[in-house]
């Protein structure tokens, strides 16, 4: 497996160093702990902070900046962060008004952001926590550690982070990055594994005609194996199940999210969202507000995920208010 | 006899090693049914704590190596294996704080503390297919053992005798907690890595107590 790194152990420090130095009018990096953070912060609006295992991105860094995230905090790939940076992070971005944690449900990110909030409370702030967990493939969850969080987190981000650069209390940011979370489905799909830099072998097996139903954003299989299919065929795998999980119904306005994994290119993601929206479309729902292209990755996996977000006349002002990231940029 | 700060950094010794001989086995495990990250993260972890082991004061007792080797996981592994197994070691500390030589009692008092505190974090029971099935056979095995009047040698002795075993049960379960827990009926046939972390450490706890016995 060939990478462009130059050792497995610095791909995080030297890519988050670089991140940084690309996008100093944004960001600055501290180094130890690591984390990314706004170059105004802290300002008097409620703070609003993620992260998560390293090689998603641009997912969580390249969402900081005005209109949206205040600090991202990257661990190793696919590792979640410790608690110390996710507490230096928080404390940073606190100007008084209190401090969100948007955290996708995985056990590690959950645990160390739990451990993180406990320790900033007791310096003091205010920490409210939203657990994202749009991931419909997940089935039994009950019996498993829960719906996972995907690319629907993007979506979160960009509208409680609108909510908190309007002035929104730190309740109303909660609120309505729950309502975000409640009203938004995902599901994806793999056509190749990824490859972690530090283990060097693929993260799981796929024959050369077979992709991967259902799966999560950090390489682990997903729901099932089966024959690769024309792009038609899967968007309406994936679809499928995202629909009828709300459900979403006839007259229902939406977001549509086609997000790449890293390794599909463009012009395979427009022809997904193509089918996509007319499946839609063909339900009677109507799309929109959308979004295509490589947002929430899994390194160099190919596939893609779709992402279906229920709108409102709120969530539509709060989507398209201003926003200045290295990744998501409109309206300023 | 009893076991002191000697064995206690003795154990943190062993670990360390015996967690980078099997740094790549425990990265095949997890990747089988996990992600791949669980040998690379413990082991981060247990060179950082090995790495302040020197700075530990002249008169430290066995709960400041406990909880030395609790807040550098915590700080240092990331994922989940780092909360759990920091707190893990943080409960330990607190078992028996205070104490400069650790008796039976208090031997036994350790495991059931890092076990109590891994399921507190965790939430895991019995049968999800997570180290607590290598915690809860160590445990009551260390507790018969400890009832019946054996040595804190031979207490260690069973426990990680109890946890190579519940490691070994966790390969037919079906997972409920964890990453592996999406995998549904795919991780039959997998071993739990952290059930597998579980037993290296609580052989490297046995094997430093031999060691101690035979000096």
């Amino acid at each position: 497996m060939k990478k462009l790194i130059n050792d497995p152990k610095n791909v995080v420090t030297e890519a988050v160093e670089g991140f940084a130095a690309a996008h100093a009018d944004i960001v600055r990096a501290s180094a130890d702990p690591l984390f990314l953070v706004r170059t105004d912060a802290p300002s008097d609006k409620v703070g609003i902070i993620s992260g998560g295992g390293s090689g998603h991105e641009p997912l969580h860094g390249g969402f900081v900046g005005y209109g949206m995230l205040d600090a991202a905090v990257p661990g190793a790939v696919f590792t979640s962060p410790t608690p110390d940076p996710i507490v230096a992070a928080t404390t940073a971005v606190d100007g008084g008004r209190g401090v969100l944690h948007i955290v996708k449900n995985y056990t590690g990110d959950v645990l160390n952001f739990e451990t993180a909030a406990d320790l900033a409370a007791a310096e003091g702030v205010d920490v409210r926590t939203v657990i994202v967990n749009d991931d419909v493939a997940v089935q039994d969850s009950l019996y498993t550690a829960g719906r996972r969080g995907v690319a629907g987190t993007v979506l979160v981000e960009k509208i409680a982070g609108a909510a908190a650069q309007r002035g929104d209390s730190l309740d109303d940011v909660t609120a309505v990055a729950e309502k975000v979370n409640a009203q938004v489905r995902s599901m994806g799909v793999a056509l190749t594994p990824c490859v972690v830099p530090h283990a060097g072998e693929p993260s799981f097996h796929l024959e050369d005609d077979e992709i991967e139903i259902g799966i999560g954003i950090h390489g682990e299989p997903g729901r099932e194996k089966i024959k690769l299919q024309p792009a038609d065929a899967i968007v309406e795998r994936l679809l499928g199940p995202i629909i009828d999980d709300i459900p979403f119904a006839s007259g229902d306005r939406v977001l549509l999210l086609v997000n790449g994994m890293g390794g599909t290119p463009q012009v395979e993601l427009f022809i997904a969202y193509r089918h996509a929206a007319r499946v839609l479309a063909d339900r009677g729902i109507e799309v929109t507000r959308s979004l295509v292209g490589n947002y929430t990755t899994s390194l160099e996996m190919q596939g893609m995920s779709l992402s279906v977000l229920k709108l409102d006349d709120e969530l539509t002002e709060l989507w398209d208010a201003p926003v200045q990231t290295a990744a998501l940029r409109w309206g300023r | 006899m009893t076991l002191g700060t000697e064995w206690a950094t003795d154990w943190v010794r062993a670990s360390a090693a015996v967690i980078a001989e099997n740094r790549v086995e425990l990265i095949t495990l997890d990747r089988e049914i996990g992600d791949g990250d669980h040998g690379e993260n413990m082991d981060r972890g247990f060179s950082a704590v090995l790495a302040k082991l020197d700075g530990l004061a002249d008169d430290a007792i066995p709960a400041d190596v406990l909880k030395l080797v609790a807040t550098t996981l915590i700080s240092t592994v990331g994922g989940a294996s780092g909360p759990l197994f920091g707190t893990a070691y943080l409960k330990a500390a607190g078992a028996v704080a205070g104490r400069a030589e650790l008796d039976g009692a208090s031997v036994a008092a350790i495991l059931r503390a890092a076990r109590d505190g891994i399921v507190l974090r965790g939430k895991a029971e019995a049968g999800d297919k997570t180290m607590i099935d290598a915690w809860n056979p160590a445990v009551e095995a260390a507790d018969a053992a400890h009832a019946n009047g054996a040595s804190e040698l031979e207490i260690l002795e069973a426990a990680a005798t109890a946890a190579a075993e519940g490691a070994a049960s966790t390969e037919p379960l079906i997972a409920r907690k964890g990453r592996a827990s999406y995998l549904g009926e795919r991780a039959i046939g997998h071993r739990d890595p952290g059930a597998q972390s579980t037993l290296l450490l609580l052989r490297a706890a046995a094997d430093s107590a031999r060691n101690a016995a035979s000096e």
